[in-house]
């Protein structure tokens, strides 16, 4: 069952800077208090967004105006570490962010995020430094994320991208939603289950 | 030809390639909690799926639990709605529920092993990271998001690719007043917060086969934070041992088959590894976090590092060359899915036992599960800790990462035993967390500041260890 084709995002991006940004910062664990994940989207960053905000009034790129529409955001290294919360990618995702362009990113987090169809490739430290430095100086930048040819472009630039083929693949063919892949052949699951003894029995 | 543990489970596990290349991958064990499968259980009906297999999930409640008045309904109505939403859940699609009243709830990955429900050779998932907890027995066990939660619902499965495996090898004796909490600590600020990524973490050594089951889980359970999700340690015999006669292990003869095939999914003495790295646990000292991820650490007696990351000191209040031993605590927690088993709170209880916290230090142990604590009662442990000052609570995840009312206030220091001091992670936007091993807590309780637990007045029988 193809699900939406994903192959270029393009639009303005949301820089957010840091190494090791964990999942508890995207979103803290007292928001996670619902049956449901909506309005998650209006605490994103949110105590981070704070503690820079009290600084200067919106000047973390989370509650800058400039950065409000933006669908690409722009991360460092190992960005997503720590707890397995989906709350973090769909606290970005409600927020109408559709593609992350960073680094590294921790595996749990890369992985909660195929599942929403929202891809996190990654790019060459230099190339993260300017992208950021590109949309911080302007704001109205258009940024392309191009998975056919495997191109980030930010202003006049363009840079390779990286993606383990397989979520590349998923996202070109509209496969990303991996139920129904998964229910395609429910007879070779019953036959791993039958092969297993501590669920046939022992 | 000669594999690893992961390879073999692995392969036991694979229902087929995928068209994208990927793994389709049977889940032997999916645990759920009230706190990410809600969401799961919405998308399922959305669909019109049902569960797969629904006596190959189990479910508990720990997050959200309130560890001192748990009547129902529960005085925070948005907690009480996940329980109900939970049970609930599990009634419509008959799941079995270890729930407050079954005397066998707690954090999950705390109740798994300790009901039987883990054992060697499983894939085990969980809407949880630390999930590699349970690959202490020598499972694959790793933490998922909510649409995973899904897809194992409705097909047992998972789309996976495979893991490259790092054996650490951890050589020697530790040292007195040195626990399995240190050699984990010391692990990840070697190989970095992100040195696991796209890693399986062996852990083998004899100092790894000297620990016990409950120091092996609190190896496995941090793997996360080294970026690996799995880690996990070979069975042997006190693997077996410890599952003999648990409820949801095999009983009889049936033991007996199943050790048989536990022993061969073991590692191969032979089998090739992608990468290898060497501790010497002689080498490895009582260790505390100084900065805002876990691999921020330093031994209590050394300097903190001259390039350490100056946002994080900030935040934390600390410098540069500074020591961490003498600084000041407000609060002392002991518990967690890391360091809330029934050997963690004897080794608190060691330390504390005859003394008293110091005036103004917060205190609580908050017992890993319902069995963990009536055992603690059995042995007395919980009026040790109480004579000493510390609150006794009931069992949950707590502190840890403050979903209940157990949270830090303000610019707080928390002396913790549990696995994760990011910012804001107990509660408190800027509260400000110290981990360590629950003998490093408890004698920080009692001191009112970090203290080298070696150094301890408390410690007299350390050496005994």
């Amino acid at each position: 069952m193809p699900v939406e084709r994903i192959q270029h995002i393009a639009g303005t991006a949301l820089p957010i800077r840091g190494d090791n940004i964990d999942t508890d910062r995207i979103i803290p664990a007292r928001f996670l208090k619902s049956v449901s994940f909506e309005g998650l989207e209006n605490h994103l960053f949110e105590d981070d967004r704070r503690q820079t905000d009290a600084r200067q009034a919106n000047s973390h790129p989370a509650s800058n105006p400039a950065f409000a529409r933006a669908t690409v955001m722009l991360v460092n290294r190992n960005f997503g570490c720590g707890s397995s919360r989906e709350h973090a990618p769909q606290a970005i995702r409600r927020r109408g962010i559709r593609a992350i362009v960073g680094e590294s990113f921790s595996e749990i987090f890369f992985g909660n995020s195929i599942a929403l169809g929202m891809p996190c490739v990654s790019a060459a430290p230099e190339t993260m430094q300017a992208l950021m430095s590109e949309v911080e100086g302007a704001p109205a930048t258009e940024v392309v994320v191009d998975l056919e040819s495997m191109t980030v472009r930010g202003g006049q630039r363009t840079y390779a991208i990286g993606l383990p083929p397989a979520a590349r693949d998923a996202f070109l063919s509209g496969t990303w939603d991996a139920t129904a892949l998964l229910l395609s052949d429910f007879d070779a699951v019953r036959a791993v289950a039958r092969r297993l003894p501590y669920v046939s029995g022992w | 030809m000669a594999s690893t543990l992961f390879q073999k489970v692995w392969d036991a596990h694979s229902v087929r390639r995928l068209p994208t290349g990927q793994t389709q991958l049977f889940i032997g064990l999916h645990l759920i909690h009230e706190v990410t499968s809600p969401q799961a259980f919405d998308m399922l009906r959305a669909r019109g799926d049902r569960v797969a297999f629904p006596d190959r999930t189990i479910a508990t409640v720990d997050h959200i639990v309130p560890t001192k008045d748990q009547r129902r309904p529960f005085i925070d109505v948005k907690a009480e709605e996940m329980l109900a939403s939970l049970e609930r859940n599990c009634r419509e699609h008959g799941i079995q529920l270890l729930d407050l009243q079954s005397g066998q709830q707690g954090i999950v990955h705390v109740i798994g092993p300790e009901q039987g429900l883990t054992q060697p050779g499983m894939t085990i998932a969980c809407g949880d990271s630390h999930t590699s907890t349970h690959g202490a027995f020598g499972a694959i066990a790793f933490g998922i998001g909510t649409s995973q939660v899904r897809d194992v619902l409705a097909s047992q499965c998972l789309a996976m690719e495979p893991l490259k495996v790092r054996r650490i090898e951890v050589r020697g004796r530790m040292g007195a007043g040195v626990y399995a909490k240190d050699v984990i600590l010391t692990i990840i600020r070697r190989l970095g917060v992100n040195g696991g990524v796209g890693f399986a973490y062996e852990y083998a050594g004899d100092a790894v086969d000297a620990m016990s089951m409950d120091e092996r889980m609190t190896i496995c359970n941090m793997s996360i934070e080294g970026g690996a999700r799995v880690g996990y340690v070979n069975p042997d015999q006190k693997t077996f041992d410890y599952l003999q006669a648990r409820r949801f292990a095999p009983h009889g003869d049936d033991f007996d088959r199943a050790v048989r095939w536990w022993s061969t999914i073991a590692s191969d003495p032979d089998a090739a590894y992608d990468d290898r790295v060497v501790l010497m646990a002689g080498e490895i000292k009582p260790t505390v976090t100084w900065g805002i991820n876990p691999g921020e650490s330093v031994a209590v007696d050394e300097p903190l590092p001259s390039d350490a990351d100056p946002a994080a000191l900030e935040f934390m209040g600390l410098s540069r060359g500074q020591r961490l031993s003498g600084t000041p605590i407000d609060v002392a927690f002991i518990g967690s899915c890391t360091n809330g088993r029934l050997s963690d709170l004897r080794e608190a209880a060691r330390v504390v036992r005859g003394q008293h916290v110091a005036a103004r230090v917060k205190a609580l142990v908050v017992p890993g599960s319902q069995a963990v604590r009536a055992a603690a009662e059995r042995e007395g442990l919980d009026r040790v800790f109480t004579d000493a000052g510390f609150e006794w609570r009931g069992a949950g995840c707590s502190m840890c990462l403050a979903m209940n009312n157990d949270r830090l206030e303000g610019t707080q220091v928390c002396a913790s035993s549990s696995n994760r001091n990011f910012k804001g992670r107990q509660g408190s936007p800027t509260g400000r967390t110290l981990l360590m091993s629950p003998a490093m807590v408890a004698a920080a309780a009692i001191a009112g500041e970090v203290v080298d637990v070696r150094q301890f007045d408390g410690m007299e029988a350390a050496g005994a260890r």
